[in-house]
């Protein structure tokens, strides 16, 4: 409780708090329930929730609490809270920071001064460091851009697929570095932030190739369909087009880093409480979850990557078929 | 209240962002992309054309070096026909200025030495001529005074003395072993 004292008085002049949590019988009370109750302060988390965000937590809550008892009281297993730390920065403002924000901020200047120290002294006869660099730009170029879009068109989009696979890149680092810990895109707001860009930028290319309603017409009514099968063929073009891909681009990045963060801690917080509160033979099982945790951190860095190319695969990919007469 | 809306509230939602979030997002990418669009891909690109154009510049000056020296070696190769040319002809006129030296050596001492033998050949012809002159004239008078003792009779007529050797000399070619004898007779 002495954690959120000074945030207790934020809320005490909040024109809208919200008592009512207290009453809530649930599983995990005291140090849990004191920390939640820090992060209820914040105004802007304590909006409405949907129907079906409510059907999400009652098939989450079981789960979580189960595991939370299995540990019986030692074993605290990571819930999403995770992703949701104490805001220690300009709260309210809407520039709030707390740690992962910190981390995305973070990830961002050390990109940038990275690259920036690569190619300050850029020379004809390229360094180690600028050598590797280059080999990166040129892998976003010729096989992303260029594989894509093609020469001219590649050119164009270049900064933006370039900005795409380094940015995400850089924030999905940070899963697996030490003391970081966490990737900034486990949170929604920037693969949903880019994936709003990607989504902008396929539409304009569009437009600007075809002009409004041709692209339009080009994407809703495909050509060579016979005229009835729109009736079946253009709603499923409005999904799949308008709909689908921004969210599949958001979702896909957001989840793997989200559930790639669960397994890590899931993993070292077993190893933990294997070795040092149960102890005897069950540390076996501790070098196991050891062993797996392990595995995991290497299988992240693969994922790091991986979803990087991806993102910034289907964003050329998108602007293409926007751009492309017809497909 | 449920339970369910309480773990909600612990934090935020995975699917909805907070405001702070997508503030950060963009203030985050809005950076990005401007550093790649405004420094580091123009930096990457100047970089690559700089790179290409010292490999094109390299290129042309290696051909061109390679233009010279081809150059050089054929007139190297030039030079070096035309000087075995030149050894060869001062050699053929050296051989023939030569062979006309010795001839004309040759041709000397053969005219010389025709010279020196026709000179001794008149020489001998001119001595003998002398020595049969001055024989017949030392003869003759030997045997005319040897006669004009024998005789007592003096042959001092040079005519006659002249006609008297002339016979005898010519009666002495004509029968050489009698001479003596006849001469006696004659006289």
């Amino acid at each position: 409780m002495s954690l959120c004292t000074s945030r207790v008085r934020h809320a005490e002049s909040d024109p809208d708090p919200a008592p009512d949590h207290r009453d809530i019988p649930i599983g995990r009370q005291s140090d849990d329930r004191a920390r939640s109750k820090c992060r209820r302060r914040s105004p802007h988390l304590r909006r409405p929730h949907s129907r079906q965000e409510t059907a999400l937590f009652i098939n989450a809550l079981p789960t979580v609490s189960l595991l939370a008892a299995e540990g019986g009281g030692g074993f605290v297993a990571p819930g999403l809270e995770e992703f949701f730390p104490a805001v220690f920065l300009f709260e309210g403002t809407g520039f709030d920071i707390n740690r992962i924000i910190l981390v995305r901020i973070l990830a961002t200047l050390v990109l940038l001064l990275f690259l920036w120290l690569a190619l300050r002294k850029a020379t004809l006869v390229p360094g180690r460091i600028q050598s590797v660099v280059e080999m990166a730009f040129d892998f976003v170029r010729k096989d992303i851009a260029y594989g894509m879009l093609g020469k001219k068109d590649g050119d164009r989009f270049f900064p933006l697929i370039a900005s795409l696979f380094f940015g995400i890149l850089a924030l999905n680092v940070t899963g697996i570095v030490p003391f970081l810990n966490i990737s900034s895109n486990a949170l929604i707001g920037m693969p949903l932030v880019m994936a709003l860009v990607v989504y902008v930028v396929m539409i304009g290319a569009g437009i600007k190739a075809k002009g409004g309603l041709a692209y339009l017409k080009g994407e809703l009514f495909p050509a060579g369909v016979p005229k009835p099968m729109y009736i079946l063929v253009t709603p499923i073009e409005i999904v799949s087009t308008f709909i689908a891909r921004p969210v599949s681009l958001t979702l896909r990045l957001t989840f793997n880093m989200l559930v790639g963060h669960l397994l890590l801690v899931l993993c070292f917080a077993a190893t933990q409480f294997f070795f040092f509160e149960v102890g005897g033979i069950s540390a076996g099982f501790g070098v196991l979850t050891l062993i797996g945790g392990f595995a995991f951190t290497l299988f992240e860095i693969l994922v790091a990557v991986l979803q990087a190319y991806i993102f910034a695969l289907l964003a050329a990919a998108y602007i293409q078929l926007s751009v492309a007469e017809d497909h | 209240m449920t339970p369910m809306t309480v773990l909600a509230a612990e934090g935020g939602h995975p699917l909805i962002p907070a405001v702070y979030d997508i503030v950060w997002s963009a203030v985050c990418f809005a950076i990005i992309i401007f550093a790649f669009w405004k420094v580091f891909l123009p930096k990457f690109r100047a970089v690559l054309d700089e790179r290409s154009s010292a490999i094109q510049g390299g290129i042309e000056k290696a051909e061109k070096v390679q233009a010279e020296a081809d150059a050089a070696l054929a007139e190297y190769q030039k030079q070096l026909a035309d000087g075995r040319a030149e050894a060869a002809r001062l050699r053929a006129e050296a051989q023939e200025e030569g062979a006309q030296i010795i001839a004309s050596m040759k041709q000397q001492a053969t005219d010389e030495s025709e010279r020196i033998i026709t000179q001794a050949k008149s020489q001998i012809e001119a001595e003998r001529q002398s020595a049969m002159v001055s024989l017949r004239s030392e003869v003759g008078g030997l045997a005319t005074d040897l006669a004009s003792r024998i005789v007592g009779e003096s042959l001092a007529d040079d005519s006659r003395s002249a006609n008297v050797v002339d016979r005898f000399i010519a009666d002495l070619e004509a029968q050489t072993p009698a001479a003596p004898a006849s001469a006696s007779k004659e006289v």
